[in-house]
């Protein structure tokens, strides 16, 4: 699906520049956009380092089994392909916590931990196995509890009351991500692991 | 209830960077080595990002560029007025999932022009507050794990996103 994504909308773009005459600005998106992506993940250097030796200290002290252990029946769930003691539970449930704190520069690297967990498990390493897809939907449906940058912007605009949408944007988070869970469970035997 | 979550956010990051290694400590962890060894990996998993993250962006980039995401708003506009979905909040919906900076700029335009106290201007907000970016997310996750085939992680998440987008107004027309 990524593949067809990911070309359509380059062979799209090329062919709106040709009747628009905005060749110019699709390059200019091209480069600019290859020096961000290079600039976001280097700028992720610091934090990955930061929490990955973190993460192996919990580990070390067996916290990350623990926590695992605490939300098992959950996690049994969502991901009933992880065994139960595996370290991946635990860094699951760092990775959601950090989500949905909204504590942005601990939640990517944590993720990444996750999936790295997660990885260990997979039998086929260049194919996402289902709890990889479960995770990951989780993760792009964003568990926040406060807004924390719309409760700025709102209020930088003088809003009267900007935390009004604190409840409208839980309630849009829960069933987004209810949606999106539900989807890869049911998908997910539409799209075999192995082909 | 949200005063307590703004303090767990404040204090989480230094009290987790200081008790984790207290627990290790206690335990008999010598914790620093052990930081330094899982520390080690952060390098590599950041640059094994680059080729997925260049990859998505740049085609996101490049369709944006060309005028083809206004052109596609357009056509869809017709069809929205007659669902009655709110037509300002379709490229919000759309620009999340690809774009972290520009539906942060759209939202705060769209804040701008109709007054933050405005139903759009909360709507928008909601919408914003309430996904990701859906494709920097799976660029980055799968990117750090090399997984080239993401099966159905695209299509469950844009099921999400769509709930959500919908989900989100139509609480904002229920609530305000």
């Amino acid at each position: 699906m990524l593949n067809y994504i990911w070309f359509g909308l380059m062979a799209i773009a090329l062919v709106v520049a040709a009747f628009n005459g905005t060749a110019e600005a699709v390059t200019k998106g091209a480069v600019d956009s290859a020096t961000t992506a290079v600039e976001i993940a280097i700028g992720l250097v610091g934090i990955m380092t930061l929490w990955l030796g973190i993460m192996r200290v919990a580990e070390a002290a067996g916290l990350v089994t623990l926590l695992g252990r605490l939300l098992r029946p959950a996690l049994r769930f969502l991901f009933p392909e992880v065994p139960a003691d595996h370290p991946a539970n635990g860094a699951i449930v760092m990775s959601i916590a950090a989500n949905m704190l909204g504590l942005n520069n601990a939640a990517t690297p944590l993720g990444i931990k996750a999936m790295e967990e997660l990885q260990s498990l997979n039998p086929r390493k260049d194919t996402a196995s289902n709890p990889m897809v479960t995770f990951m939907t989780l993760n792009t449906s964003g568990v926040q509890l406060i807004p924390s940058t719309m409760l700025g912007v709102l209020a930088a605009a003088g809003a009267a009351n900007p935390t009004a949408i604190i409840s409208t944007a839980l309630v849009a988070t829960f069933v987004g991500t209810v949606a999106a869970v539900l989807s890869a469970k049911v998908l997910q035997r539409f799209y075999p692991e192995g082909e | 209830m949200r005063e307590i979550l703004e303090q767990i956010s404040i204090w989480a990051v230094p009290v987790l960077l200081v008790g984790i290694p207290l627990i290790g400590i206690i335990k008999k962890v010598k914790v620093y080595d052990v930081f330094i060894d899982g520390a080690k990996e952060g390098f590599g998993v950041a640059v094994q990002i680059i080729p997925f993250l260049v990859g998505i962006l740049v085609a996101i980039g490049m369709f944006r560029g060309s005028g083809a995401m206004d052109l596609m708003l357009d056509a869809l506009r017709p069809l929205l007025v007659y669902t009655g979905f709110p037509p300002e909040m379709l490229p919000l919906g759309i620009l999340r999932t690809l774009t972290g900076s520009g539906s942060l700029a759209y939202t705060t335009d769209l804040i701008k022009t109709h007054g933050p106290d405005s139903l759009l201007a909360r709507m928008a907000a909601t919408m914003y507050g309430s996904s990701e970016t859906t494709f920097f997310v799976i660029a980055v996750y799968f990117g750090a794990v090399s997984v080239k085939r993401t099966r159905h992680a695209v299509p469950a998440a844009l099921i999400g996103d769509v709930v959500a987008a919908i989900a989100a107004v139509a609480i904002c027309v229920w609530m305000f």
